[in-house]
């Protein structure tokens, strides 16, 4: 499948890399991370490029790393549609100090907006 | 998470545990603080295994069983507060705060047998009665927003939405004064 990953560099983005490429690894998926800006995110997007170029390396998978710029959610939405990606895999949300999961603004609205699948790592 | 804003003013005092009264359903329930022993640990985790998961919300309670105690050791730690309402010896419902930041977030259940008998109000009250007597500011909150009942039980308990532009409801109330933010 071709897979286009969202990564801001919130804490459930991270873990949606690890698992995305891992899945990719094993399914043999065409995979493209895209690094957004995620303004409530602790890490830059240099750092967040650096760390998908690790763990692309550890993983030993080719896979395009693409800065995004502009409003997250809508450009995903449209370089999914635009360039025939099967699926969208994002963070599943945070999960506040009570265990309560809440959903990041970008999953919302890549949810309510994707004509493609969404995939929500948990 | 916490919120950027909560309101300016303070809430109304709430009645402070232990405190008891008679249910809908003309049941005796006993609120009261968590006193940290380990009974009161299993028979809330007891509560929570009985817990119908439709009623789940944003993931809590877990569903199984070793989760829900993992869960547990989290909310019951010294750090947060706990309250418990009691029938005889039965847990029927729960309130917690659990620090985040420079705020308290605020989850409350009641076992289903025991909804719809105005033991949610007490319990709530009763949560932010203590919270208020331990000194606590900030409390919030996060809703689904089709669970209308919850939503207006927080508002008419002084709560305020906070924050609306996500899928969850995002509430926010000022126990406590003598403060610059």
């Amino acid at each position: 499948m071709k897979v286009l990953l969202g990564i801001g560099g919130s804490d459930d983005s991270l873990h949606a890399l690890e698992r995305t490429v891992e899945r990719a690894v094993s399914a043999g998926d065409d995979l493209t991370v895209a690094v957004v800006e995620n303004p409530d995110s602790p890490r830059s997007p240099e750092e967040v490029v650096a760390r998908a170029e690790e763990v692309l390396a550890d993983a030993a998978l080719e896979a395009e790393i693409r800065r995004v710029e502009g409003d997250p959610g809508s450009r995903l939405v449209e370089i999914a549609e635009s360039e025939g990606f099967d699926i969208i895999a994002l963070g599943g949300g945070q999960t506040s100090p009570m265990g309560k999961i809440n959903l990041g603004s970008i999953a919302q609205f890549v949810l309510l907006n994707a004509t493609t699948s969404v995939t929500l790592v948990r | 998470m916490t919120p950027a804003r909560f309101p300016d003013d303070v809430a109304e005092p709430f009645p402070e545990p232990p405190l008891s009264f008679e249910d809908r359903e003309g049941r005796v329930i006993e609120i009261r603080g968590y006193d940290g022993s380990d009974a009161e640990h299993e028979a809330l985790a007891e509560m929570y295994d009985a817990f119908d998961p439709a009623d789940r919300a944003q993931g809590i309670p877990p569903s199984q069983p070793a989760a829900v105690r993992d869960w547990l050791d989290t909310i019951l730690a010294d750090d947060c507060l706990n309250v418990i309402a009691w029938h005889g010896d039965d847990a029927a419902g729960h309130a917690t705060l659990v620090p985040d930041e420079d705020a308290y977030e605020l989850a409350i259940f009641v076992l289903q047998e025991y909804q719809e008998a105005g033991i949610g109000t007490r319990l709530m009250k009763a949560l932010l009665g203590y919270g208020q007597a331990e000194g606590i500011r900030k409390v919030w909150l996060t809703v689904e927003r089709w669970n209308r009942a919850a939503v207006a039980l927080y508002k008419k308990i002084g709560f305020e939405t906070s924050n609306a532009e996500s899928f969850e409801l995002e509430m926010a109330i000022r126990l406590n004064g003598d403060a610059d933010d």
